[in-house]
């Protein structure tokens, strides 16, 4: 079948879709943006978290079909080539950063939770950022930098002005 | 040497990273850091080209069967479909290992565990692959598997503690011998003062450790794309290319410049990619098809398509004066190698020369023993032999601790080892060894609040099982130590190229190693070497290959020691080189110059390094060796085994419903003596990572196995600690110097896995006061029912 | 494999009847796990997600009747006054990633003992609304389970909504796993208290074929407050009694040995909740106030 979307603001059409591939599949496979990992296929890890129309879901639970027409954010289109977007760069400076195959999901998923946090006027409490990156599994980090990671981007992304350039 | 045809998208390049610098001992940033969290890192399963065809394995779902018979034919007329190849197809070795080739690349008449590679299918599309394996038809003749270490080797009870010698009586049935030699791998012995001694107090304990998975996050995968030399390029998620190389070159029948292997994106390691995967059979696949192809398991593939933490069963027996001084240990310790031979006798190597906790005693007897089973195959994980044996040791020490009336950790700075002291093998630590210290640093760090009124901090979290109730908190302590490095006589080596050049007017270093980065930050520390040590501040990582030397294994701690020892003799190399071009150019003497900042300087002079070395490069590769270590006796276990020891120490607070049987961890402590903290931040990353994969095994991580059968192969009943899972950590880092080691550093990574889960599980028992002998601890044995 | 991609509802009836081995899906959470790793591989997949009806929520005589295809996210920040025990199990789920996607309506469809919602829909009394080409019906909840992932769901139906009628007294919602987050359930409970018709509600997950009721721990408990005056006094409730309805409840389960769990801890785990979720909702009972 053939599936149009968007992806990172840019319109998407590819063919020859088989109807059981997932979204993870899709983009990593057929659209070349492997940015999004696939390390369960089961929604256990987190590893291929993306925006679905703005909000964070695992990719590969996702049916190819039913992101027809809907818009689609991954790591990909996070910050650009000449400026990281805070996440990410808080990321590396709390070194929250090892092997990285869990990061991409956890930059989406951090997003969103920064986001919403400071939008109903708090960066988020330690319990809550617990909470809300529970579905996102890291193996190399034990979490603390990870920890450390949101609170700075949280920081930040509050005062965006006192954000470290790249 | 040709150049491969074609690169695939994903292929890696050469690392600079963000600009930031930093030398030896800052927290320098990683050069791949930019990339990963861009999403533009490739790991193995990212890697593409246009025509590549997908690799799928057939997997036997027997523990133990012979092959009849396999018929190929209903897959291949699969329209889709370019290959399917069984052992008849594998053209050199049918067999491959680490330390003893005896595993099927394909399936030989017989499997040995469930999951063991059968056939392989390449096909344009992954689904067209999985459906044409299904249609694969192999008739097995079932057999009974063999699934306990114990009864593979015929020791029906611990007598080898009691009477002295082990008595390995075979068991009589045919198909109970897994392999020709019989179902031992190796059996060490360890024997110390006196044979028969007597004491005070006396603690024996029986103990057992599930099996752990490594669940890195990015599964096995790699791409492999045929050369017009008849040869292969192989790019791949892997922990050491060079031994990988010689494997598949053995079974393909080609010559090691025709395998040519570069390290892809590695999400993850820990021990489960010492071992090949996929290797050999995306090989297979690309050579008969004459295609790219790439192979990528799944999760549930995954937990068959790499080996486990060894489980283990132990008896020890402990004793002491009255005063709490150790006089001696008897120990029996049995890992469950399953069905091939992996890295068991090294795991029973560390099992057995440090079998008995970073200690002094003057009597000792250890048998430790590694067993063929129909289990999945078990090998190299992170704390390599030392984490299954820390859990008994040191519950045995907190045992002996209540006999005695002693405070715990009273107990073991009576009894730590220190430098000068003799270990079981009668080595003496010739470094540093502060155990002592390591302990007293974390009695004086506070302990945690109690929790606050919110599920989240409460054992069972947001399922809010308890609000309170059942509650109680207990406190435990565990200190351990590791070898770092190959031990027992290995020559245990790495390679480094070193070119120091000016590009564009800017000074220049590459480094090239063929050490795999596995997120662990090895490429940041040779990029903080070449800068420490040639005054440049770029410094290009160059794709791990095997166009230059092996770095040797990407495990062991060793690394940061091995290749970092290279990266720095070659560094020094280029930097005498250099000096004696300028000494030649300013008339001084080389002694009396130094690379600094871009430039060779010296008592009022600074020569811009472009003018020294012009439009030359200055290149030297060399390897570099830690100092020899020797094989132990076989009769006694007394040698110089290891080349370092890496300690630590962790204390942690849970918190446990003791009506439920559910934990929530507190607050986990951790002191470790690192030598040198070459990257401060990423030492304290390990630290983190090897705690919760620790706290997982003691809490909750293990591969359930029934009648050889795995049960839980996924995610979803193989749990791993998620955030909520993991406390806050306190972390001291001591930093005495080895002074046979490169810049005074000890291995990093194992230690931290080692100690953590002890401690854990001594604070369960010091909330519930229970015995708790087993890990994982589950909710029943906690609740007893 | 077909996709079908109806965008009313009548237009998903017409299409499940038209091809009954649709699987349905909305989330995805449970049916896309199946195609991933080869374990489904059915005819057609029917998407519901462009159902528009599906996604809305509303009340209908004072009962809230919740579209199939609200997911759990948005029963926990919507609907955790009106459905307090479905929040608490809502928030139980996964990961928020999972909680964004996955439905009550796919929980109930996939009928799996351990589906999180199935104790806390039974302690409310609710009703699972389902149609086809031929009509809609309303089955009672208790009813809707039929056996191990299997339902009276109709080979042409679908699910529409479940009503639940909103609480006149505490609920409570209890889990066990061996994980502090992201874990299927080893044994759940779910607990309703219905003052207004003098009646106990409950819910067992996981430790049965179906999720299931706990009858005779209802009707003790009911029998107890009633007859000790404790509904209308609202005085401590009696160690013994929360005791004794913890025991009743566990009683109730039909558990298994499997990898999460012993059927021995699943009973005692279900008494141990049972009593302590009956504490708390007794607890927030005694003080809040009459009405």
């Amino acid at each position: 079948m053939r599936l149009t979307c968007t992806v990172n603001g840019s319109a998407q059409q590819v063919d020859d879709v088989w109807e059981g591939e997932s979204l993870l599949y899709v983009l990593r496979e057929r659209m070349g943006l492997p940015g999004s990992k696939n390390a369960c296929e089961q929604g256990e890890c987190g590893s291929c978290t993306v925006y679905l129309d703005g909000v964070p879901v695992c990719s590969c639970l996702v049916a190819a079909g039913q992101a027809e027409g809907r818009a689609i954010g991954t790591v990909e289109g996070m910050g650009s080539e000449e400026t990281l977007h805070p996440v990410q760069q808080a990321f590396l400076d709390a070194g929250a950063v090892q092997c990285g195959f869990c990061t991409p999901g956890l930059l989406v998923a951090t997003d969103d939770l920064v986001t919403r946090s400071l939008a109903a006027g708090a960066p988020p409490a330690d319990a809550e950022i617990r909470e809300a990156l529970a579905g996102n599994l890291c193996r190399c980090t034990g979490y603390e930098k990870i920890l450390d990671a949101v609170k700075l981007a949280a920081q930040r992304m509050a005062a965006p002005t006192t954000g470290a350039p790249r | 040497m040709s150049a491969p045809a074609r690169t695939p998208a994903g292929a890696p390049g050469s690392l600079t990273g963000p600009g930031s610098s930093g030398g030896v001992g800052t927290d320098a940033a990683r050069p791949d850091g930019t990339l990963k969290v861009r999403g533009e890192f490739a790991y193995g399963s990212d890697l593409w080209m246009e025509d590549m065809l997908w690799g799928t394995t057939l997997r036997s779902p027997h523990p133990y069967a012979r092959i009849r018979s396999i018929d190929v034919g209903p897959a291949l007329a699969v329209p889709g479909v370019r290959a399917v190849l069984t052992s008849d197809d594998v053209p050199g070795a049918k067999v491959y290992g680490l330390e003893l080739a005896d595993q099927p690349v394909l399936a030989v008449d017989v499997v040995r565990y469930q999951g063991e590679p059968v056939a392989l299918v390449a096909a344009d599309h992954p689904e067209t692959a999985r459906l044409a394996a299904a249609r694969i038809v192999v008739d097995y003749e079932v057999w009974e598997p063999v699934t306990d270490a114990r009864t593979a080797l015929g020791h029906p009870r611990w007598n080898q503690v009691h009477d002295g010698t082990a008595q390995v009586t075979e068991l009589s049935r045919e198909s109970a011998h897994l392999h020709p030699e019989g179902n031992l791998v190796r059996h060490l012995k360890v024997r110390r003062g006196d044979p028969a001694p007597t004491a005070d107090v006396v603690v024996v304990g029986e103990y057992e450790v599930g099996m752990q998975d490594q669940a890195f996050l990015g599964p096995e995968s790699g791409l492999a794309v045929p050369a017009e030399d008849g040869g292969v390029e192989l790019y791949v998620a892997t922990q050491w290319l060079h031994v990988d190389q010689r494997q598949i070159c053995a079974a393909l029948g080609l010559a090691p410049e025709q395998v040519r292997l570069t390290l892809a994106g590695v999400g993850g390691a820990f021990g489960g990619r010492e071992d090949l995967s996929m290797h050999v059979h995306a090989c297979l696949l690309a050579l008969r098809t004459g295609r790219p192809v790439k192979m990528s398991y799944n999760r549930e593939e995954s937990f068959f398509g790499h080996v486990h933490r060894h489980p283990a069963t132990m008896r020890y027996e402990h004793g002491a004066t009255r005063d709490g001084d150790l006089v001696y240990v008897r120990a029996a310790i049995y890992f469950d190698g399953g069905a091939y031979a992996s890295s068991t006798p090294a795991v029973v190597g560390n099992g057995g020369t440090m079998g008995i906790g970073p200690y002094v005693v003057p009597n000792v007897h250890v048998d430790c023993f590694g067993a063929y089973t129909n289990n999945p195959p078990c090998g190299a994980m992170r704390g390599f032999g030392s984490v299954q044996t820390a859990f008994a040791y040191e519950s045995q020490m907190d045992a002996l601790a209540a006999e005695l009336g002693m405070d715990p950790v009273e107990l073991r700075c009576r009894n730590a080892m220190e430098q000068g002291s003799e270990a079981i093998t009668g080595q003496v630590v010739d470094s540093p060894a502060p155990v002592v210290e390591l302990l007293r640093r974390l009695e004086a760090m506070p302990l945690p609040e109690p929790a606050p009124d919110d599920l989240r901090h409460r054992p069972g979290g947001v399922s809010n099982t308890t609000h309170g109730e059942g509650v109680r908190r207990g406190v435990g302590y565990a200190v351990a130590y590791k070898n770092v490095g190959f031990s027992e006589g290995f020559d245990d080596y790495s390679t480094a190229r070193v070119r120091l050049e000016v590009v564009g007017g800017e000074p220049t270093v590459t480094v090239h190693t063929a050490a795999a980065e596995v997120g662990q930050g090895l490429v940041t520390v040779e990029q903080q070497i070449a800068r420490t040590e040639l005054g440049v501040d770029r410094v290009v990582v160059a794709p791990k290959d095997t166009a230059v030397g092996s770095a040797g294994s990407t495990s062991a701690s060793r690394q940061t020691y091995v290749t970092g020892g290279a990266v720095k003799a070659a560094c020094e190399a280029v930097r005498a080189r250099v000096l004696e071009r300028a000494a030649g150019v300013t008339g001084r003497p080389a002694a009396q110059l130094r690379l600094f900042d871009g430039a060779v300087v010296g008592e009022g002079l600074e020569l811009p390094l472009a003018e020294v070395l012009g439009d030359d490069a200055v290149e030297e590769t060399l390897e570099w060796r830690h100092r020899p270590t020797e094989a132990i006796d076989p009769e006694t276990g007394q040698g110089f085994a290891h080349v370092q020891y890496a300690f630590s120490a962790h204390r942690a607070v849970v918190d446990v419903d003791t009506e439920l049987g559910l934990i929530k961890v507190v607050e986990m402590a951790c002191t470790q003596d690192v030598g040198k903290a070459i990257n401060p931040q990423a030492v304290v990353g390990q630290i983190q990572g090897g705690t919760a994969q620790g706290l997982g095994l003691a809490v909750m991580e293990e591969i359930l196995i029934r009648d050889g059968r795995v049960q839980n192969p996924s995610f979803t009943d193989y749990l791993i600690p998620t955030i909520l899972d993991m406390p806050p950590m306190r972390i001291e880092i001591l930093e005495y110097a080895d002074p046979h080691a490169p810049y005074g550093l000890r291995g990093v990574g194992e230690a931290p896995n080692i100690s953590s889960g002890p401690a854990v599980l001594a604070a369960i028992r010091a909330a519930t006061g229970l015995p708790l002998t087993r890990v994982p601890v589950r909710p029943e044995h906690i609740t007893g029912v | 494999m077909r996709f079908l991609q109806p965008t009313t509802w009548a237009e998903a009836l017409e299409a499940k009847t038209v091809h009954p081995d649709a699987v349905a899906i909305a989330g995805g959470t449970d049916v896309m796990v199946a195609v991933n790793f080869g374990r489904l591989r059915p005819a057609a997949l029917l998407d519901l997600t462009r159902v528009g009806e599906l996604q809305e929520w509303g009340t209908e005589d004072g009962v809230v009747r919740l579209g199939a295809g609200v997911p759990y996210a948005r029963v926990i920040t919507e609907l955790g006054d009106r459905l307090p025990g479905l929040a608490m199990a809502s928030r139980t789920i996964g990961s928020p990633q999972i909680r964004n996607r996955g439905t009550v309506g796919g929980n109930l469809a996939t009928a799996s003992p351990a589906g999180d919602a199935h104790p806390a829909l039974l302690a409310a009394d609710a009703e699972v609304e389902v149609a086809s080409v031929r009509g809609t019906r309303t089955i009672p909840i208790s009813d809707f389970y039929r056996g191990v992932k299997r339902s009276a769901l109709a080979a042409d139906e679908l699910i529409a909504a479940v009503r639940i009628r909103p609480p006149s007294g505490p609920q409570q919602y209890s889990k066990i796993g061996t994980r502090n987050a992201m874990v299927i359930a080893v044994a759940a409970f779910g607990l309703a208290l219905h003052p207004d018709r003098r009646a106990v509600g409950t819910g067992i997950g996981s430790a049965a074929p179906t999720p299931r009721r706990a009858t005779a721990a209802e009707d003790f408990l009911a029998g107890e407050l009633a007859s000790a005056g404790l509904w209308e006094s609202r005085a401590e409730l009696p160690a013994t009694t929360a005791a004794r309805f913890g025991e009743l409840v566990a009683s109730a389960a039909a558990p298994i040995d499997d990898v999460r769990g012993t059927a021995a801890y699943r009973v005692h785990a279900l008494s141990v909740m049972a009593r302590r979720t009956l504490g708390w909702a007794w607890t927030e009972y005694r003080t809040s106030k009459e009405v």
